[in-house]
Order: C-alpha cells, then sequence, then structure tokens
C-alpha cells in the first residue's frame, strides 16, 4: 500500500475508530487519540524496559486492531536495539508493519539488523535476515540480496531455511532481481538438509517455477528427505514433484487409457466410427512399447505413499493428488482409504476432499465404491456437504448398488433441508438417466413426488421428470396428463415452464388436454414470470401448427399479448414466431418448414455430473476448487510422447563437504586440504621426493585423463589390489604416485575447475583409505609400526618430544595431535596426521573426514576455526570424544590468548578444553585437540572462543556416527553379543544400494565414513559387520549389512542405545542408498 | 501464500487482523459478510469465495470465522489445516479459544502469529516450539511479569527448531515422570427405523500426555494391531516401525498432544451398545403429535452406559411439548426446536422411557418429515474395538516412568433415523 492510501487509512481509522472501541482499555484512549499517543511516545522514550514494553504492547494491541500508529514511528524505531527481548519483538512487528509506509524512517533501523547478520548465533542471524527482508522498502534490496546471499551459504541451516523464505519476499518487492534470485534458489535446492528443503521448493515455486531443469539434481534427493521434511514443506513438494513428474516420465496408464478412450467414444459414437476407433486403436497398441516405469518414478510413488498416513490433511491430499495423477491405474486405489478418513475431520475439510473425490469418482469409480457407506448423509450435516455427499454417491451410482443408493435417497428426500431435497431430486434423475434398469422405478418414485405436499419438492420433481420423459415420451402420455393437471396449483416458474414445454412438445400424445391448458394460461399471461411466458408462445405456437383449428384464435391472442410485453425478449420472440407460422402473402420459404424446424426430434438432454472434465485441473489445487484458474496456477503438464533422458537426475557422488564451505576461501581450503595428507602409509617417506616421484611416474599414459575418471578406475584396481599384502603395498604407492600427480595438475588447473577436482580426489582418498582398513588389522601391525617408527626418527625428531604420549594397546602408535606444542603443530601437521593413519586397528578417516565450520571468517573478524573429528581416542580421559579444531588468522595482526569459556553444556556433558594458544601470528594456522564428552548424544557442545579482544558464541554437534570408537571383535564374539541384543535393542532396515554400491568394499567405505566402526572378520561375501563402543558409556554397536540380489540390502543395527541405534541407521541408510 | 488473516465473531464484528505481506484493507471482508449472509447458518458459508483480485479461505471455530486472504494458486487444504492448526494454538495457550481470550491476550496472540508464518508461509507450527519461543500465560506468571517486569517472551531461543526432531524441546526435566495414554473411541453410525444398521464405523484416537525427561523413546504395542484398518500418526511416530512390526515407536513430544487416529471400518462388524424404540407421529387433524422413545442396552459387555443424550431436532411447526420421562430430565426450546433428553446413567433394569404429546403450530399442515435421533453416550473404561494396549516401553533414558492407560467409548455421529 502506498504512502498516500496509508493517509485516506488514516482518516478513514479515526472516524471508524468508535466503532470498534469495544474493549474498554482503548475505548476511551482513541477518542482523545493524539494525546494518548504522546504518552506512548514518552514511555517509549523512557529509560525502563517495563514501560517500553508497556507501550509496545499497546501499540501492537491497537495495530491488531486495525488501527493506524504510523504517527509513532520515529519513536518506536529508536528501541530496535532495544536489549529486552520481548520489547525487540514487538518492534520488528511494528517495523514490518509500517516500514513501507515510512521508507526513510525505517532505514534507520537497518544497520541493526546487518549487525544482527554477522551474529556468531545463528538464531540471532535468522531473525536479523528474517526482519530485514520483510521491509518492504525497495532502496535496501542491494542489501537484502548481499544478505541472502551471504545466508544462503551460512553453516547454519536455519539461517539457509531463512534466507529461502526471503527470496520471494525480495521476488516480490523488485521482480528484476529474478535472475540473480534463481541463481541462490538454485544453490539451496542442493541443500542437503530436510530444513532447507521445503522453503526453498516453495521459493522456487514462487519465482521460477518453470526451471524444472533446476529440480533434476535435485530430483532423487528430494524423493528421499520428503518424509523428514515439516509438514508444509511436504505439501508443497509433492505438488512441485507432480508437476516435474508429468514432464519427465511416460504416462503409466498409457495402454488403458487408449482401451478407456475407444470404449468412452463408442457409448456415443456410430457403429463405423467406433470400428475406425479400433483400428487406429490397434495401431497405436502394436507402436507401443510395453511400457516400463521409470525407477525414479517409482522411487516418488514409494517415498510419498507412507505420507498418506500423515495428520495433516493437506499433506494427505497432495498424495492423493499425486496417486492420481501419477500412478498406474492399479496403485491408484490405496489413497481411497486415506481420503475417506479425512471425511472425519472439520467441514472445511470434508468441503474441500469431497469436492476431489467427486472428480475422482468420475475418472475411477471403482476405487470408492468399497467405501460407498462412509458418504451416507446425516441429517447434522452442513447443506454444502450434503450436496457434495449427494454428488459422489450419484457418481458412484451403478447397476449392482443402485438399489440401496436409491433407498437411501428415499430417506433423504424426507429432510426438512429443502434444498438437499432438491438436489436429491435431481440425483434421482441423473441415476435414471445413467442406469437404464431403474428408469421406470424412479420415475414412478418422482411421479408420486408430485403429490407432495412441499411446492419445492414437486417443482424440482417435475423438471426432471420433463427430462427423463424425453427419453421416451411415448410410453408416458399418462404422466403427461398428470402433470397437465399440475399447472393449476403449481407456481414454480421453472416447473411451469417444464410442464408447458412438456405438453407442447407431445401434444400429440395429449390431443385434449392441450389446448384446454394453453387456454387457461392465456387467461394468465400477463402476470407469468419470463420464462413461463416464453414456453406459453412455444406451446402457442406448436399446438397452431398440429391443431390450428381449436387454437388459431388463442394463439393470435396469446402472440398479441407478447407483442406488448415489457421484456423485449418476449416481443422478439412473439413477432419472430408470427412470421414462421401464420402463412402470410410475404411469408417466406421458412413457413413452409415451420413444423419441421418447431416439432423436431430433439436429442434427450444428458445429465451430468458438474465435476466432469474437472479434472485438467490439478486435483487439490485452487483452481480446481473453483474451476476456474487461479492467479499463480501452474497448468499440469500432459504426459510426454516419449520419455526424456534420464541421466539428467544421475548425480556424481559429490565429496561430503557442504556447499556452504566453497565460499569462504576456497582456494585456503583447497590447499590445506592438500597439505593434510591424510591417506596413505607411503606418503611418508616420499615426503621429500615427491616431485621426482611424480615426475618419473608421468610416463603412464593414460592416467592423463581427468581426474574424476581416474578416481573411477582406481577404485577397479584398488579392489584387485588387495588381494595379497605385497600387491597391495606395491598398489598403494602406485596409487601415491597417481595422486601426486593429479596434485601437481590439479595445481595448474584454473580454479573454475578446482571443486570439482577436489570431488575427484576425495573419492581416491576415500578409496585408499578402505584399502588400508580392509586388511585385517592385527596381523598387519607389527611391520607398519616399524616402517613409521623409523620414519619418525630419521624425518622428524621432534615428535618424539611429545610429552604425554601415552601408547595404548590397541592404538599404540597414534600421536595425539593436541598435545604438540603450537608451534611445531604447524611443521608438523602433515606428518602427524599421516602417522595416525597408522593406527593398525583405527579407521583411517582421510577423505570421509569432514571439516565443519566452527567460526566463519567473516564472523570470526579473521579468524576462521574448523573442526573435524579425528577419530583418535581422546588420551586423557578415554571418555570423551576428540575434536581437532584448526584456527587460521586470516588477518594481518596476530591474535593472542586463544581459549574458551564459559562452556554451557547439557547435564552430564563434560568437555576438555585445549591449552590457551598465547600467540597465532598473522597467516599461520594451528590445530588443537579437544576432547568432549557427548554423553552419548548428539546435543550440541556449547562454549564460547575468546581471543584476547572478543567472544564467539560456537557450538559443535556431533552426528551420531562420532559418538563411538571402534571395538575388535571376533565372528564369534560378534554373534554371540548379537545374540544379546536382540528384540527392541536390534533395528532392521531394508534398503536398496545407490547405484555406486557395486561392492562389499564401498560398503564398508560408506559405512565406516559414516560411522566411527570397525569391520569384524566375516565368513560370507554377503555379509559386511562392524563393531563399535560410543565413547561415553561403551555400549556396543553392532551394524550388519547383508546384500541380496538386486541391489537391496539389509541393514541391521544392534545397540542398547536406541536413539543412537536408530539414528545410526538412518545415517548409514542414507549413506549407502545415495 | 497467506496474506493476511481476519479474525471474525458470529456478530460480524471484525476484531482481529494480521498482515504477513503488504497491508489489505479490512474492507475486503465485505465479501466474507455478503457470503455468510447468504449462507444463513454459519455452517454454510463456503470455505473458499472468490472476490475480483483475491480469494478468502475461512473456517469457522468456537464461534469464530478464521478468514485469510490469499492472491494465487494455493492448495485449499493447505490454508484450512493451517487456520485450525492456529485454532488449536490458541486453544492450547489460553485454555479456550474464544473471542475473549483472544481479545485479553491479543499481544501474545500477535506474537503467536508472527512466528506460526512468515512471507505467509508456515514456520513454526509445533506447539513444543512456540512454547520455548512465547511462553503460554499462566495467572502466577502474569503477576510475577507485572511486578518484575520480564516479559513472556523466551529469553532462550528455539533449539528444537534446529534439531530433527523439532516437535520435541530439549532439556525437558521432571521430577515425576509419567506418561498417560487415553484410547478414544467413537462410534458412528446411522440406524434406520426399524433399528437395523445402516452404517456404523469406529473412529479412535490415542491422545496422550508424556511428562518424561530427557530424550526418551517410547514404544506402545497393542495385543490386536490387527484390527486397525487406517491409521495415521503424528510425526513423531516411525511409519516403517508400524509397518514391518505394528509397534509404534516414538520420541514423544512434551506435553499433550495426539499420538494417532485410527478408523475400524464397518466390515469389522461393530457392535452398537443400545437399541432405540421411538415413535414419533403427527396427526392429520387437531394440530398435535405424540412422542414416545424407549432406549435400552445391547452390546455393552457388560460395561454402564453414562452420560446417555438424546437430542431430536423437531419440524419447525413445533410450538412446545409436553412429556414426562420415567429417568433424567428433558427440554425443548421453541427457538431452535431442540428437543433434549438427558437421561445419564442407563439402568438395564428400568429402562428411560420419554413419552408424551406434541402440539403443532394450529393450521399447518402435518410436518412430511420425521426428525432423526442423535445419540450421546459415554461408556468408561471400555474401547467398543476391543483394542488393547499391550506395553509401553522405553529406551533412552534410565529412571523409571510412570504408565498409565485409560480407555473410553463415545457415540460420535450417532443416528437413528425415524
Amino acid at each position: 500500500m502506498s504512502a498516500s492510501s496509508a493517509f485516506s487509512d488514516d482518516k478513514a481509522g479515526s472516524a471508524s475508530e468508535p466503532e470498534y472501541g469495544h474493549d474498554p482499555a482503548s475505548g476511551g484512549i482513541f477518542s482523545s487519540d493524539y494525546k494518548r499517543h504522546d504518552d506512548l511516545k514518552e514511555m517509549l522514550d523512557s529509560n525502563k524496559d517495563s514501560l517500553k514494553l508497556e507501550a509496545m504492547k499497546r501499540i501492537v494491541a491497537m495495530i491488531a486492531r486495525g488501527k493506524n500508529t504510523s504517527d509513532l514511528f520515529p519513536a518506536v524505531v529508536k528501541n530496535v536495539a532495544c536489549k529486552n527481548i520481548e520489547v525487540k519483538k514487538l518492534v520488528y512487528v511494528y517495523l514490518v508493519r509500517y516500514a513501507e509506509e515510512q521508507q526513510d524512517l525505517a532505514l534507520l533501523s537497518i544497520s541493526t539488523f546487518q549487525r544482527g547478520l554477522k551474529d556468531p548465533n545463528q538464531l540471532i542471524r535468522a531473525s536479523a535476515l528474517r526482519v530485514l527482508s520483510s521491509i518492504r522498502v525497495t532502496i535496501i534490496v542491494p542489501i537484502m540480496m548481499l544478505a541472502i546471499k551471504e545466508a544462503a551459504s551460512d553453516m547454519s541451516p536455519y539461517v539457509r531455511k531463512t534466507a529461502a523464505h526471503a527470496i520471494p519476499k525480495l521476488h516480490s518487492l523488485d521482480p528484476e532481481q529474478k535472475d540473480q534470485l534463481i541463481e541462490v534458489i538454485e544453490k539451496l535446492l542442493a541443500d542437503k538438509t530436510t530444513l532447507v528443503a521445503g522453503s526453498v521448493v516453495m521459493a522456487f515455486e514462487e519465482v521460477c517455477p518453470d526451471r524444472i531443469d533446476l529440480i533434476h539434481k535435485n530430483y532423487r534427493k528430494l524423493c528421499n528427505l520428503l518424509i523428514d521434511v515439516e509438514e508444509w514443506g511436504q505439501v508443497v513438494i509433492i505438488n512441485m514433484l507432480t508437476r516435474y513428474a508429468r514432464t519427465q516420465f511416460l504416462n503409466p496408464n498409457i495402454n488403458e487409457s487408449l482401451l478407456e478412450d475407444s470404449s468412452e467414444k463408442a457409448f456415443y459414437a456410430s457403429d463405423d466410427e467406433e470400428d475406425e476407433d479400433k483400428k487406429a486403436e490397434a495401431a497405436a497398441l502394436v507402436k507401443r512399447k510395453p511400457y516400463v516405469m521409470d525407477p525414479d518414478h517409482r522411487l516418488l510413488l514409494r517415498n510419498t505413499k507412507p505420507l498418506l498416513q500423515s495428520r495433516n490433511a493437506a499433506v494427505v491430499m497432495a498424495v492423493a493428488q499425486l496417486y492420481f495423477h501419477l500412478a498406474p491405474k492399479a496403485e491408484v486405489g490405496i489413497i481411497a482409504k486415506a481420503l475417506v478418513r479425512l471425511m472425519r475431520s472439520h467441514s472445511e475439510v470434508q468441503y474441500v476432499v469431497l469436492q476431489n473425490v467427486a472428480t475422482m469418482t468420475i475418472k475411477r469409480r471403482g476405487m470408492f465404491e468399497p467405501y460407498l457407506k462412509s458418504f451416507y448423509i446425516r441429517s447434522t450435516d452442513p447443506t454444502q456437504i450434503k450436496i457434495l455427499k449427494l454428488e459422489v454417491l450419484t457418481n458412484l451410482a451403478n447397476e449392482t448398488n443402485i438399489s440401496t443408493i436409491l433407498r437411501e435417497f428415499q430417506t433423504y428426500i424426507k429432510s426438512m433441508d429443502k434444498d438437499f431435497v432438491a438436489a436429491s431430486i435431481q440425483a434421482i434423475g441423473r441415476c435414471a438417466t445413467n442406469i437404464g434398469e431403474v428408469r421406470d422405478t424412479c420415475l414412478n418414485g418422482l411421479v408420486q413426488l408430485l403429490s407432495n405436499r412441499d411446492e419445492l419438492v414437486v417443482a424440482e420433481s417435475v423438471v426432471v421428470i420433463k427430462k427423463l420423459l424425453q427419453m421416451q415420451p411415448e410410453q408416458h402420455s399418462d404422466i403427461i396428463k398428470h402433470m397437465a393437471k399440475l399447472i393449476d396449483n403449481i407456481q414454480v416458474p421453472m416447473a411451469r415452464a417444464s410442464i408447458l414445454w412438456l405438453i407442447g412438445e407431445y401434444c400429440e400424445h395429449v390431443p385434449k388436454i392441450a389446448p384446454d391448458v394453453l387456454r387457461k394460461m392465456a387467461k394468465t399471461f400477463t402476470n407469468e414470470e419470463d420464462i413461463v411466458k416464453l414456453q406459453i408462445i412455444n406451446l402457442a405456437a406448436k399446438l397452431y401448427l398440429t391443431n390450428s383449428k381449436q387454437t388459431k384464435l388463442l394463439t393470435q391472442y396469446v402472440l398479441n399479448l407478447a407483442k406488448y410485453d415489457q421484456n423485449y425478449d418476449i416481443r422478439d420472440r412473439a413477432r419472430f414466431i408470427r412470421q414462421l407460422i401464420v402463412p402470410t402473402d410475404k411469408s417466406g420459404a421458412l413457413s413452409k418448414y415451420a413444423k419441421k424446424l418447431f416439432l423436431a426430434l430433439k436429442p434427450a438432454p444428458v445429465l451430468e455430473s458438474p465435476f466432469k472434465d474437472r479434472d485438467h485441473f490439478q486435483l487439490g489445487s485452487l483452481s480446481h476448487l473453483l474451476n476456474a484458474k487461479a492467479g499463480g496456477y501452474q497448468e499440469l503438464p500432459e504426459w510426454p510422447e516419449s520419455a526424456p533422458d534420464p541421466s539428467v537426475r544421475n548425480v556424481e557422488v559429490k565429496d561430503s563437504i557442504p556447499d556452504w564451505s566453497k565460499c569462504t576461501s576456497r582456494k585456503d581450503r583447497k590447499e590445506k586440504k592438500l597439505d593434510k595428507p591424510f591417506y596413505s602409509d607411503s606418503e611418508g617417506d616420499s615426503g621429500p621426493t615427491e616431485s621426482a616421484d611424480s615426475e618419473s611416474d608421468s610416463g603412464s599414459g593414460s592416467e592423463s585423463a581427468s581426474a574424476s575418471d581416474e578416481s573411477g578406475s582406481g577404485s577397479e584396481s584398488e579392489e584387485s589390489g588387495e588381494e595379497t599384502e605385497s600387491e597391495k603395498e606395491e598398489e598403494d604407492e602406485e596409487k601415491e604416485k597417481k595422486r601426486k600427480k593429479r596434485l601437481d595438475k590439479t595445481k595448474a588447473k584454473k580454479p573454475a575447475e578446482e571443486s570439482a577436482e577436489r570431488c575427484a580426489i576425495h573419492t581416491s582418498y576415500q578409496i585408499n583409505t578402505f584399502s588400508h582398513f580392509a586388511q585385517t588389522p592385527v596381523s598387519k601391525q607389527p611391520p607398519k609400526q616399524s616402517k613409521k617408527e623409523s620414519k619418525k626418527e630419521t624425518q622428524e625428531m621432534s615428535l618424539l618430544d611429545l610429552d604425554d604420549f601415552e601408547p595404548t594397546p590397541t592404538s599404540a602408535p597414534v600421536t595425539p595431535v593436541n598435545f604438540l606444542s603450537s608451534s611445531l603443530v604447524s611443521d608438523l601437521e602433515g606428518l602427524s596426521l599421516t602417522d595416525t593413519i597408522l593406527a593398525p586397528t583405527t579407521i583411517a578417516p582421510s577423505g570421509s573426514i569432514k571439516m565443519y565450520e566452527l567460526l566463519h571468517r567473516i564472523t570470526g573478524e579473521g579468524l576462521a576455526v574448523e573442526y573435524c573429528f579425528s577419530r583418535q581416542p581422546f588420551s586423557p580421559d578415554p571418555n570423551m570424544v576428540a575434536v581437532q579444531i584448526q584456527f587460521t588468522n586470516n588477518t594481518n595482526s596476530e591474535t593472542k590468548n586463544l581459549h574458551i569459556e564459559e562452556p554451557r553444556l547439557q547435564s552430564g556433558m563434560r568437555i576438555r578444553e585445549f591449552a590457551e594458544i598465547e600467540v597465532l601470528a598473522a597467516g599461520e594456522s594451528v590445530t588443537v585437540v579437544m576432547g568432549i564428552d557427548f554423553c552419548d548424544s548428539t546435543q550440541a557442545a556449547n562454549f564460547q572462543l575468546c581471543t584476547h579482544t572478543r567472544k564467539f558464541f560456537v557450538s559443535i554437534q556431533p552426528p551420531v556416527g562420532e559418538l563411538m570408537t571402534p571395538v575388535f571383535l571376533t565372528e564369534n564374539d560378534f554373534k554371540k553379543e548379537q545374540g544379546k541384543l536382540m528384540g527392541m535393542n536390534e533395528i532392521s532396515e531394508k534398503l536398496t544400494l545407490g547405484e555406486k554400491c557395486v561392492n562389499e568394499h564401498v560398503i564398508v567405505e560408506r559405512v565406516t565414513a559414516t560411522a566411527n566402526l570397525s569391520r569384524v572378520p566375516c565368513g560370507s561375501d554377503k555379509e559386511c559387520r562392524f563393531a563399535g563402543k560410543t565413547v561415553s558409556s561403551g555400549c556396543l554397536v553392532l551394524v550388519t549389512v547383508t546384500t541380496k540380489e538386486g541391489g537391496r540390502a539389509q541393514l541391521t543395527v544392534n545397540c542398547e542405545k536406541m536413539v543412537i541405534g536408530t539414528m545410526l541407521v538412518k545415517d548409514i541408510m542414507q549413506a549407502l542408498s545415495q | 501464500m497467506i496474506h493476511s488473516l481476519f479474525l471474525i465473531n458470529n456478530a460480524g464484528d471484525l476484531f482481529l487482523e494480521k498482515h504477513w505481506k503488504s497491508v489489505i484493507s479490512r474492507s475486503i471482508c465485505d465479501y466474507f459478510f455478503e457470503a455468510r449472509e447468504k449462507a444463513v447458518e454459519p455452517d454454510n458459508v463456503p470455505p473458499v469465495i472468490r472476490t475480483p483480485h483475491h480469494y478468502l479461505i475461512n473456517i469457522y471455530r468456537e464461534k469464530i470465522f478464521f478468514v485469510s486472504v490469499i492472491q494465487t494458486e494455493v492448495p485449499p487444504l493447505f490454508v484450512i489445516e493451517f487456520l485450525h492448526r492456529v485454532a488449536e494454538t490458541f486453544q492450547d495457550y489460553f485454555g479456550e479459544c474464544s473471542e475473549t481470550t483472544i481479545k485479553d491476550n491479543v499481544v501474545i496472540v500477535y506474537e503467536l502469529l508472527e512466528e506460526m508464518l512468515d512471507n505467509g508461509f508456515p514456520l513454526a507450527t509445533e506447539s513444543n516450539i512456540l512454547k520455548e519461543l512465547i511462553r503460554p500465560p499462566t495467572i502466577l506468571r502474569s503477576m510475577v511479569n507485572t511486578i518484575t517486569g520480564s516479559s513472556n517472551v523466551g529469553e532462550t531461543l528455539p533449539t528444537g527448531q534446529l534439531s530433527n526432531i523439532p516437535w520435541r524441546r530439549a532439556g525437558v526435566k521432571y521430577t515425576n515422570n509419567e506418561a498417560y495414554f487415553d484410547v478414544v473411541e467413537e462410534i458412528d453410525a446411522i440406524l434406520d427405523k426399524s433399528g437395523t444398521t445402516v452404517f456404523a464405523e469406529i473412529q479412535g484416537v490415542i491422545d496422550a500426555c508424556v511428562k518424561l525427561s530427557g530424550m526418551p523413546d517410547l514404544t506402545l504395542s497393542f495385543m490386536n494391531p490387527r484390527l486397525l484398518d487406517d491409521v495415521s500418526f503424528h510425526p513423531c511416530v516411525r511409519y516403517k516401525r508400524w509397518e514391518s512390526e505394528r509397534v509404534i515407536s516414538f520420541i514423544p513430544p512434551d506435553g499433550n498432544f495426539q499420538l494417532m487416529s485410527y478408523h475400524i471400518s464397518a466390515q469389522n462388524l461393530v457392535a452398537i451398545p443400545i437399541y432405540v424404540k421411538q415413535n414419533i407421529s403427527f396427526f392429520e387433524t387437531g394440530s398435535s403429535g405424540r412422542l414416545d422413545i424407549t432406549v435400552g442396552p445391547k452390546q455393552t459387555m457388560g460395561k454402564t452406559v453414562e452420560c446417555l443424550v438424546v437430542t431430536v431436532h423437531m419440524p419447525k411447526v413445533v410450538l412446545s411439548a409436553n412429556l414426562s420421562a420415567t429417568q433424567g430430565t428433558y427440554n425443548y426450546d421453541p427457538v431452535t426446536k431442540i428437543l433434549l433428553w438427558d437421561i445419564g446413567k442407563l439402568n438395564p433394569q428400568k429402562l428411560p422411557n420419554l413419552k408424551g404429546s406434541l402440539s403443532l403450530q394450529s393450521g399447518a399442515p402435518k410436518p412430511e418429515e420425521n426428525p432423526s435421533l442423535n445419540i450421546d453416550l459415554k461408556i468408561q473404561q471400555f474401547a467398543i474395538s476391543g483394542l488393547k494396549v499391550n506395553r509401553l516401553d522405553m529406551y533412552g533414558e534410565k529412571y523409571k516412568p510412570f504408565k498409565g492407560v485409560k480407555y473410553v467409548t463415545k457415540a460420535g455421529k450417532f443416528q437413528v433415523r425415524t
């Protein structure tokens, strides 16, 4: 609304004040408007929060009542930075309401939000973005755009969700930003969290619903996430996917629909037409290949089905329409039950559902037939519901159930609700026309109704009988006679008109009565309604043609009356008919055919449902309900003739680093990653001769292929290489060289290619890792250890200085990084990590180690902090999870005194801080390790990270897989332990392995990447077993993956901790089905 | 999506408005008033009203119309379901959802509406999250607030919104850990004149009141889960477990919530607990009629039927009723034409009977139709379908919770045609 209209609003508002001033508190206030507002201003200017709060509450109450309080804007906006949360919130409410009208003043508040956008607390960032984007002030469009872009790469999914919400706001404010916004949408669509999915699809639907190409890559992800998305998001996603599927897949009913069409046509068409149809159809059938459903189409149907059980009616309806529009005929039936369930809900829900059911019953009657009785009508139903139920019952009527339905209708006719009775009579009429067997019964019943005391009932019956009689008039002259008698009593115009039409049309059947009726009508002509008058003229004309002897004068009289009627339609009709029927010298050729014109055989009317053909609108939509296109309605596309390329939906397995990492100093990060040689043992010794190695290796020709190719082939060679020890060693070295080379290559690549490259490298790292892991750990231990030992001695003496080094039997060679002095760490980073990899029973995390962002470079004012779960035992306290934290100082000055303060933890959680870092020079990085006891829960640990100048609130939330530590078990032990953890402690899920999960190795790699578990040797190659225990309480976690034919698999997790178990199942499922 | 919301009471007063996008003048509601007038009964106002530039989607609840304004295509059920969620939230916060409570708590209402929608798209609708953001008012708190000036807006930020179990708030603590489940079954039935069942089915819900500390993981199993024909669940229930094992496994929200609803359809032979013998007739002459109703127990499995109420919507011409009841009291309201007979407990030895004459408007023709009877009843400690909870197990927490299950059967839409 513009400022000028706000002004007029103001006036209107104050004028209508007394009318709304019911509230005693406000009643007095507003009679003396401005004085009172001065009060409020004073309160807002005071420095007491309670006064401000009181004032804001009153103002909001006024807004709620629709009063204009815009004159308070300057006083309110001052408080935007108020410390009190409630005051702040109410100010936001006010601001969003009036900013549009007071654009200049609103700008005063922007800086507060801009500050809020940089807050370390994700919820504050989110709310700042929310309010900022809700202020409809065009000047700040660039600021909003920036904020949205920034927030879209935020590490917090909640902030990203808010960014998605902000997109349509900005789009409606300034549609010119569309292209940029689409970029943001594209980025957010790739997001993997359920929190974001619903909101971004909503944004997609509002901004660029036609950009179906953006969905391809995210289609499978959306299908898989669907069940965990919040209910409102589900509705939006399902509706969008329905449209998507219509463009990408083939009609599953292609063969049936052909048959259906032809049989339908046969109903109306003549015989030879039908023959032609059959031929065409046969030809079409020959052309068609047998239909095979696209697996992605199946995925959508499968993943939406459980949502039919949602408590949210909108979700159920969304799934129902999806099935109706997309599922093979045989499967559509499952939605009926759920829709019938919704009929128990509120009457508004019933109303909408019944509308949709009515449409469905026309196309697929069989689906709802078993639920016929659920549509029976109660006298307490609202009339609009009754009428819709009646519609459904009529659609469901067929030869077998018609007798029960008619019996039911009979009771309805006795209802007190007259509108409903009229609708019931029409319904009977429709049943009679559709089902020939009961036509006579219905007709008799209706005739009986003609003696009903209620005129409305009689009138409605007459109208319906007229339609029925048209089908076979000759047998029913007595009914026509009976009706002719009724004309004296019935006053309802429509009924009178119907009777007159009937008598005129079939005047041969009632030759004696007809002229008499005309005589009566001529008498009352002037007092009749227009439709009745028209029918009187009609009757007169027909009688003149058939029986001019008796009726000539009457007709003349009626036509004369009509000539001077007020209504020009009637005058017109009279003139026209006179010319046509009364022969004069001037009358043309037409009058010869007058009889043919008037008494031609007229086709019987087809009584059909008003819901016929409504299904070209997407069911469940507003447009369907209104039977008219609503603004912004997206047409449901027709099925394509041939399926578009399904490979567009294939997604390459990307590295697990979430998108947001890209934007943060991409280059730095990448380099860091490469510096950190997680991967293999040969790394260490080849260190100094690296370049030489890679150069000498460059001869191996095929290697010059693209990086991703290499990683693919790499994995294959790895499989075979694993068979024997020696072979493996070689393989590793080979691998290493390849990697080096690739590394060098990468460095030379253009930045644009980097990210892709990185993915590829990651994959190969993972493969390397896995190969280590796949060996029997115990046997491998001694040689490796010695090798490592020697390395240490020769290369980096300093490693031996580690003071707290505590070798434990299982993880003897682990060098916990946290005990390195900070200055050393940066030097030794590479090596120390390399060493950890050698821990024989530890699963080397390598590429699967996710770096999480703790503090963004920007929010940290130059200090970037990342962390990862290093999967090392935390030696000071074995019940803690080791978290490796890396600080990078991106500023130009030193950062001092890095330490942790004020941990705010859930009860039972403990934290062991790292030693304070005294100085971190500009441009330097340092890595430390801290321990957190998460108490076996995925609750976040919150604490403050302090430097000598600033404090940052940060939190670390562990994925469930990081809450455990590997345990070595033999096959027998495993079975024994598993036996103890049956029943409720066992969670078993079936899954379909992702395309890349081609063999055991990939499965092992995926599982160990997801959770810190060790593999248990196993005799069968169909089974992979893993064992671990939770870090805090030491509960065993046993995982079994059994593969079956055709990429199916069964995942079993045994764990005493149900929550951990369930979460783990979910994570592993996701990892395996990707 | 949802542009604005107007709350209008039964008398047609617009008492609250809220806009999530640009302000829409309240004159848009004129279209609604027009439709309201045309519909006569508030039940019959079409849920979707078309205006030249907008669409009004409304619901009628607790004598309040929630009228929302939308501008573009949106699934109507989406809006309707959301509006009902709003009404439920008010009920949850203020005990009841009425014009008075809304007016009394207008600031909280406004804050709630602000949180529930962002730019017209639902943001936080889970009661557990909302309660963390905005604390519900209590007498004690409002007193404390006025004295100390503290607020009812939560100081903590809603962490639940961020977790993957958004329905449960974090850090729940109780000294008494308890979990109660009410199995409530309603019989929907239509009986015809002769007493035969035209249609009957059972609609059940399981309402839960769970006050457990920490993150409990509950599993509820039934003795006879196969009875259930069709189910729908609270989002917390793991659907896969139900599919495979027919147990209900969930991490509950904190406080009161509806765990599931189910449906047992006519095929399973629904037991009808009572029978009704009735004879209502009107005489051709003399402007009078006779009424005789007897209620008796049928299939009650030895339980007593309580709170038995018979409601009859009389034809418009019935002026008054002169009846005598052997048990309970009756009342005929000549304005609404509703005859209400409150029987109370059903005594199988001495069947309650209501008998007497009806006087009609003189001169008016005898009514064509016979009124149908609506029955209300309650049977405690008994689920008519025979559904039984087998056990409730808790995982993930160490304490021993107190558990309880209660059954009750009620009449839903129970109608006897005459």
